[in-house]
């Protein structure tokens, strides 16, 4: 049966602590309210996949975790600090700990891979050293495979390189959580396999604590933990993949079809 | 009104001012008087036809956008390469432009009064009347319309775009600050070169203008110029580069403004940058009559 109080979504009894806790969180844009009654956590380590169909809210509700849109009500706590209290300085340090690979992965179009990589080395964590710079910058495109790429325009990369990238600048301020906007949208299925195996392999290697919006079933059942499904603005079901795949709500297992 | 109904757009998560005010101590009396501003702005919003309170709201917007600029011009990491690079985008790349149109300014200028001051017999005036129109007035305000037209447009664009394609956002969300590394740049070099160009343009309209004079005539060059600066002073010269830095301020602004505020989608690129020339040209025209005003009564007279 269709669950309606998402309520139920943030007690499930867990040894972890909860990294990101939404509580009753709402948002509307004019009249047409996107999210209600929004309540989840998401624990260190995990690997949460949220599914929904398009405009149910799952980007907005990140958005909201980075500080690039504010709730209207509600409480959307990280590492238990409340977002919409924090000072700008305050948003900026959880900025630094909450990396967002957004679905065009929004590379800086007029420099290069190197600096797209280094930019926030120096503007966020100030670094001067060269050489340091240079190692860090190449460390991580070889994690992600692209080190070839390191003195390409933008331009000049396939959609699943400018994804690898996009994690990549992501990844190099080593971040604590990683929220995954669409990370899959528009790539051939066997980008799309490669690009959530290596989600995996960083979430790994980085022990992150990762969100990922997501319609892709294939991503899903790669990366995921637990996954929440989201409609209308209220979570809907919860579980594993197995779980929601054979659960008796058509909505949910309309996604798995 | 303004400040109140901006939409608040940029870093700072969005408080009312009701939350500020309980962290002082006895704050009933403040929340009253919270309270009662709040019904009485609601009350005034309500009485507003929706296009006003568009304009208005925009306006607010343009004001905490002011701040936010002013905040981050002073804020350690002042970004040097960015600034130099947009010095060389906005100046260097603009050259040819504002050359060619300087010099053909002087030199129409020129062909256009000949004939008229030949009739009351005023030729020799002829290079004096140019000097003075071009370095008060023209030469400031062409320019600035034309830099308007490829400098605030292509700004506005290149940040629409980056808005649109969430490079903007990608900024904000790694913790680096945009204004200070996109706004803050652009709108100092804007600054810094539009002066430099109309001074160029200026010199080369004069140049423009001895061009034509020796078509129908033969003149000098140093009887040419001699006469040029003869009835120039500073008074003359100062007030025109001054106005000409706010004209820098309203083209790398309004360019910024508009291309960072833009909204979703590829068609808003191309609204950012046209909206971007027609308010940046218009702010100009309002400048440069301000301007007008203030040196006929602080310097000329």
């Amino acid at each position: 049966m269709r669950q309606s109080n998402s309520e139920q979504f943030s007690q499930q009894a867990t040894p972890n602590e909860a990294v990101i806790t939404l509580r009753n969180l709402k948002k509307s844009f004019g009249i047409k309210e996107v999210l209600s009654d929004l309540c989840m956590d998401l624990y260190k380590g995990e690997n949460l996949v949220v599914l929904g169909k398009s405009g149910s809210g799952k980007s907005v509700s990140i958005k909201c975790m980075v500080g690039l849109l504010t709730q209207d009500a509600g409480s959307l706590r990280i590492f238990e600090q409340e977002v919409k209290d924090l000072s700008e300085q305050g948003l900026r340090e959880l900025r630094i700990k909450t990396g967002f690979l957004f679905q065009s992965a929004a590379l800086y179009d007029s420099m290069t891979v190197e600096q797209n990589l280094e930019f926030p080395l120096t503007r966020v964590l100030k670094l001067n050293n060269k050489a340091d710079i240079r190692q860090r910058t190449e460390e991580v495109l070889d994690s992600v495979g692209l080190l070839d790429a390191i003195d390409k325009m933008p331009s000049d990369l396939s959609g699943g390189m400018r994804k690898r990238v996009g994690l990549a600048r992501t990844l190099i301020l080593k971040p604590e959580i990683m929220l995954y906007d669409e990370p899959t949208t528009g790539l051939d299925p066997i980008t799309s396999r490669e690009i959530s195996e290596l989600m995996l392999q960083m979430q790994k290697k980085y022990q992150t604590s990762s969100i990922i919006i997501t319609h892709d079933m294939a991503c899903a059942k790669i990366t995921s933990d637990r996954i929440l499904v989201l409609d209308k603005g209220v979570f809907v079901a919860e579980g594993t993949y197995e779980q929601l795949e054979n659960g008796p709500d058509e909505l949910v297992r309309s996604f798995f079809k | 009104m303004v400040f109140a109904i901006s939409k608040r757009r940029f870093n700072q998560p969005i408080r009312s001012s009701a939350c500020h005010i309980r962290q002082y101590p006895n704050c009933d009396f403040l929340l009253q008087i919270s309270g009662f501003s709040h019904s009485l702005f609601h009350y005034m919003n309500n009485l507003l036809p929706e296009s006003w309170r568009t304009q208005l709201a925009s306006a607010g917007d343009q004001v905490v956008f002011l701040g936010t600029f002013s905040r981050n011009i002073l804020r350690p990491g002042f970004e040097w390469n960015e600034f130099l690079r947009q010095c060389y985008t906005v100046g260097y790349k603009s050259f040819t432009l504002v050359g060619i149109t300087g010099f053909i300014l002087g030199f129409v200028l020129t062909l256009q009064s000949e004939p008229t001051m030949k009739a009351f017999g005023a030729e020799s005036f002829v290079p004096s009347m140019v000097s003075i129109s071009v370095i008060r007035e023209i030469g400031p305000v062409i320019i600035a319309l034309i830099c308007a037209g490829k400098i605030a447009s292509s700004i506005g664009a290149e940040l629409g775009s980056m808005k649109v394609s969430e490079q903007i956002d990608a900024m904000e969300v790694s913790g680096a600050n945009p204004i200070q590394y996109l706004v803050v740049t652009r709108v100092l070099a804007c600054i810094v070169m539009i002066p430099l160009l109309t001074l160029m343009a200026d010199a080369l309209a004069l140049f423009g203008g001895f061009a034509a004079s020796n078509i129908s005539n033969k003149m000098t060059f140093t009887l040419y110029f001699s006469k040029a600066f003869s009835v120039l002073s500073f008074t003359d010269l100062i007030p025109a580069v001054v106005k000409t830095v706010f004209f820098g301020f309203a083209i790398g602004f309004v360019g910024c403004y508009k291309g960072y505020n833009s909204d979703r989608g590829t068609e808003s690129v191309g609204v950012a940058a046209n909206s971007a020339v027609v308010a940046a040209s218009l702010w100009i025209i309002v400048l440069d009559a301000i301007a007008v005003q203030l040196t006929s009564v602080f310097a000329y007279n």
